[in-house]
This record gives structure tokens, C-alpha cells and sequence, in this order.
């Protein structure tokens, strides 16, 4: 069976940034376990540069409709996944 | 496909990611962290719409793209900032599904442009197009269920053979997707068909699930999503997609299996669905019979002749915005000199540390607040317990009853203190539904109310002890 080359550096990277999850999430305190996973939520919202490169190659209505949709879904993952995570961690700054 | 800039923000970007999810393990560091990734994130969108090259050719629409953006961003920004603290747990799973969303759509997009162009794809390629679209279609429904269960407009809702039906709903789908993938199966028609299955399996696979549950649910969703943002990276070879999302399709199965662990379930039977349903007749607390009932003006005294109080705060706290008021009644103890510590189990609230972002929200100092490991070697010592809208993390039959669908989760050792007062509206059982025998040992006693009335009343009566 022949991969070729990009494919398995995509394997390699993968299997590495898998494992670099695991190590990263294995000791946080459980406090920290809500605006973590919130964190996470708007970390994957990358999804979004996808929507934008699909959005920039549309050239017909039905796929201009979807990849707007895709993009605003997209900016709403982004956006609301990092302010609401920033408000919680808002609460643990140490007040005067 | 793309010029020599674009790779090394997209690099840039990467780091970040890793960067943030570290920091945000710390409490100190947090904040940065978030920023941090937000940073990145920026850089990356940035990026894409100037610096990305289709076949030599920069990307069309870009006044689209930005209003879209424009338009993500206002709506995302308010929602995010009108949210209440207590709603936080839904508002991630609605976000959630929105980037699940993002990614089926995706998939379709692209589906479509390979299908318009007759251009013959790799497996590899169909592989992640029906990936992403299974997978991010599955986050999208699951989640908004998710959404609607925590907003109490929805209720678990269970039917004979479920599990059956939710099954061969799964192996039909991805069966589908197969032949998608090898070619046996083609056509705009059958990916929609595919959509609709995907869509549907989320929901039935969401709907048996009990709401103290939704948490591991929201964290399982959203390390599918995670998957599905890679999934789109793949189709694109774009390394900061694939590298955000694995990420965070890892970081959050580790967090969803961490998550049960300190419920002490496992995900299995998260997922089937079986909390507080099939053992029914179980824990005999019921049997105990007769409670006592407490004043605000009794509570108070035994509370202000005390050296040490311990609160133990739940959700019902939260849900009657009543942790300002907690606060204060702690600053009324420890002016009369009576020590007051706060006992966090891991699960308080609706999400684990969720109960800790509503303390902190209140002022309530960090290191008051202490954990469940911590906290129950001092509970013998303790003179008063004030359990406030809490219920099942302070049930013994967790310890001592086998038959109870929460045995063997870790508790808070309430019964172990001199004196325990519960706080409760009415002698409703808790969120899992079931009866908790704390409430009938002699050494407890009941005081009936909403919280923020009860926690008002015993401040106006410490006040003049």
C-alpha cells in the first residue's frame, strides 16, 4: 500500500497533537474543568476557516447562501465560545 | 495553494491553540490563555480571507465573508454577554452546535463544488467530507437537544427498544457514508438523505439522557466537533484546522471521561441512559420517616454560637440567584468570629468548577472555597453544615446502598458534622430523582424556602444575635 508523503505527515500530526491533548488536560484541577471545555468550544470554532475558503469559492446562489450561513455559524462559535469563557474567568480574577 | 505569509500565521495560530488550552489548566494563568488562543484565532480568519489562494487565484466574495463575520460577531458577542452565569452549561452546547453546524455545512459545500466540477476524489477526501458531515450534523442536533434539556423545555424522553432503534440508526448512517465514500452510492439527493439520518441520530441519541448528565454529553459533543472542524482541515490540508480541532477532539475526550470519573460512572452508562430510571424501587430512604424542621431564628443562633460553619452550595442556590446573599451571611459569621468555609463537591452545580465560577461571581474569596477530598476530613470537626439547595452530593446512600443509582459516587461527608441544616424548597427529591435519608438522621434539620428568602432571613437574624 502506497501513502504519500502529505498523508502521512497528516498521520504523524494527528497521532501527535491526540496525545498533546491528553498530556495538556490530564492534571487540571476540576474548578477549571467548565471554562475549559468552554475554552475548548471556541478553539474548534477554526472550523470557520474552512467556511470562509468554501465561501470564497462559491459562485453559484445555493452555494453563496450556505457558505454565508456556514461563515455566521462559524464567527458564532468563535465569538461567543471565547467572550463567554473570558466572562467566567472574569469571575476568578482576584478583586482589590 | 497557498503564499509563503499565510502558512507561517496559520503556524502562529497552531502554537497559540496549544498555548491556550495549557494556560486555561491553571487558575492564574486562565484568562491569558483564553486570550491567547483569541489572538491566534484572529490571525488565522484574518489570514485566510486576505492570503488564501485557490488555484493561483485570491478568494471571491471577501464583502460576504465579512458581513457574514460582522454579522456572527454581533449576535455572538450579545448572546454571550447577556448570558446568566447560571445558564452558562447550555450557552457552550448552543455554541458548540453552531461550530457542528459550521462543519456539516462545510461538507456539503464541498460535496457539491466536486459533484458541479465531475472532478474524481480520493478516498481520503470522501472519507472526510462524509466524516465531517456525519459527525459535525450529529454535534448540531445533539447539542441543541442538550441545549433545550438544560433550559427545562425538553425532558428525558425514553421509548421500549431505544437503544435498538439508535443503534441501527448509527450502523445505517454510517453505512451510507461508506458508500458515499467508495462510490456505490452518489448523488446532492443521497448527502441530504445522509444529513437528515445524522441529524435525527443526534437527537434520539441525546433524548434518553438525564439532565444531571448533560455536562459529559456537552464535553463528548464538543470533542466530536473538535473532530469535525479536523475532518475539514484534512479536506483542505490546512494545518491550523487540523491541528485546532484534534486538539480539541482529544482535550475533550479526556475531559469527558475525567468528568465521569469524578461521578464515579462511566461513559457507557452515561450514554445508555439508565440514571435514576431502571432501579425504581431503589433507596429506602423514604422509610426513615419523620424530619425535623428548623427557624431562620434557631439556625442562626446555633450558627453564630459555632467555631466553624461549612456551606455546602447546589445548584438551588444558583438557581435562586442567591450567592451575593451567601456571601454576606459569610461576612455576618465571620464578623461574630465563626469560621466559614465553603465545601465544593466536583459535580456542584450543573458543571464540574461551575459552582465556583458563581461563588467567585460573588465575591467569594478562592481559597474559601474548598474541595470535596479536602473538606470531608474536617466535617467530623465541624459544629454546622449549612447545606444550601444541594441534595445528592450530600446523600449517604452513595456509601451505603447498593441499590441506589448513585452508589459509588464520591460525596460530601455532611452527616459526619455536629449539626446539619438543609435548605430546600420542599421535601422533592433531588436531580436524580431520589430520595436522600440525610434529611431524617437526628442530627439534621430542615429549613423550607427559597434560597435567597431563607439565606436573607438567616442574615437579618445573625445580625442581631
Amino acid at each position: 500500500m502506497i501513502i504519500d508523503e502529505s498523508t502521512l505527515s497528516i498521520i504523524y500530526l494527528v497521532i501527535l497533537m491526540a496525545f498533546l491533548g491528553v498530556e495538556l488536560i490530564g492534571h487540571v484541577p476540576s474548578v477549571l474543568h467548565t471554562p475549559l471545555m468552554s475554552g475548548a468550544n471556541a478553539i474548534h470554532g477554526v472550523v470557520i476557516i474552512g467556511s470562509i475558503i468554501v465561501m470564497g469559492i462559491a459562485d453559484d446562489t445555493l452555494s453563496m447562501v450556505l457558505g454565508f450561513l456556514a461563515v455566521v455559524l462559524g464567527t458564532l462559535n468563535v465569538v461567543g465560545g471565547f467572550v463567554v469563557t473570558n466572562r467566567m474567568l472574569e469571575m476568578f480574577r482576584r478583586k482589590p | 495553494m497557498t503564499d509563503g505569509l499565510l502558512p507561517i500565521l496559520y503556524l502562529i495560530a497552531s502554537v497559540t491553540f496549544i498555548l491556550g488550552i495549557k494556560l486555561l489548566g491553571s487558575p492564574k494563568t486562565a484568562r491569558v490563555g483564553n486570550l491567547t488562543a483569541a489572538a491566534g484565532m484572529v490571525l488565522a480568519i484574518v489570514g485566510t480571507i486576505f492570503l488564501y489562494r485557490h488555484n493561483g487565484q485570491p478568494l471571491h466574495n471577501v464583502t460576504w465573508i465579512l458581513a457574514a463575520l460582522a454579522l456572527g460577531t454581533a449576535i455572538g458577542w450579545v448572546m454571550a454577554m447577556r448570558v446568566k452565569m447560571t445558564a452558562m452549561p447550555q450557552m457552550v452546547s448552543f455554541f458548540n452546535g453552531m461550530g457542528g453546524a459550521c462543519a456539516a455545512l462545510i461538507s456539503i459545500l464541498e460535496y457539491k463544488t466536486a459533484m458541479a466540477e465531475g472532478l474524481a476524489t480520493s478516498t481520503g477526501h470522501s472519507l472526510a467530507t462524509m466524516a465531517g458531515l456525519i459527525i459535525g450534523a450529529v454535534s448540531f442536533s445533539g447539542s441543541i437537544i442538550a441545549y433545550l434539556k438544560l433550559e427545562d423545555r425538553l425532558g428525558d424522553i425514553r421509548f421500549g427498544g431505544q437503544q435498538l432503534v439508535n443503534n441501527g440508526l448509527l450502523v445505517a448512517t454510517v453505512v451510507v457514508g461508506g458508500a458515499l465514500v467508495v462510490g456505490s452510492l452518489s448523488g446532492i439527493s443521497t448527502l441530504y438523505l445522509l444529513t437528515v439520518m445524522a441529524l435525527i441520530f443526534g437527537i434520539l441519541f441525546v433524548l434518553p439522557i438525564g439532565g444531571a448528565d448533560m455536562p459529559v454529553v456537552i464535553s463528548l459533543l464538543n470533542s466530536f466537533t473538535g473532530v469535525a472542524a479536523a475532518c475539514g482541515g484534512f479536506l483542505y490540508d490546512n494545518m491550523v484546522m487540523l491541528i485546532g480541532g484534534i486538539l480539541v477532539g482529544s482535550a475533550g475526550t479526556i475531559l469527558t471521561v475525567v468528568m465521569c470519573n469524578s461521578m464515579n460512572r462511566s461513559l457507557l452508562n452515561v450514554l445508555i441512559g439508565n440514571f435514576g430510571g431502571a432501579s425504581g424501587s431503589s433507596s429506602g430512604g423514604s422509610s426513615g420517616g419523620s424530619y425535623r424542621e428548623v427557624s431562620a431564628a434557631d439556625a442562626a443562633v446555633m450558627m453564630t454560637y459555632a467555631k466553624q460553619v461549612v456551606i455546602v452550595p447546589g445548584y438551588g442556590l444558583a438557581v435562586a440567584q442567591a450567592q451575593h446573599v451567601c456571601h454576606q451571611l459569610e461576612h455576618e459569621l465571620e464578623g461574630k468570629g465563626v469560621t466559614v468555609k465553603y465545601a465544593i463537591h466536583p459535580v456542584a452545580g450543573r458543571m464540574p468548577g461551575h459552582m465556583n465560577v458563581l461563588l467567585a461571581e460573588a465575591d467569594v474569596a478562592y481559597d474559601k472555597l474548598v474541595e470535596m477530598e479536602e473538606v470531608n476530613a474536617e466535617f467530623p470537626t465541624t459544629d454546622v453544615v449549612l447545606v444550601v439547595g444541594a441534595n445528592d452530593v450530600v446523600n449517604p446512600a452513595a456509601k451505603t446502598d447498593p441499590t441506589s443509582p448513585i452508589y459509588g459516587m464520591p460525596i460530601l461527608d455532611a452527616e459526619l458534622a455536629r449539626q446539619v441544616i438543609i435548605m430546600k424548597r420542599s421535601m422533592k427529591a433531588g436531580y436524580a430523582g431520589i430520595d436522600n435519608e440525610l434529611f431524617y438522621r437526628p442530627n439534621a434539620a430542615m429549613l423550607f424556602g427559597d434560597a435567597k428568602a431563607s439565606l436573607t432571613a438567616l442574615v437579618n437574624e445573625v445580625k442581631q444575635v
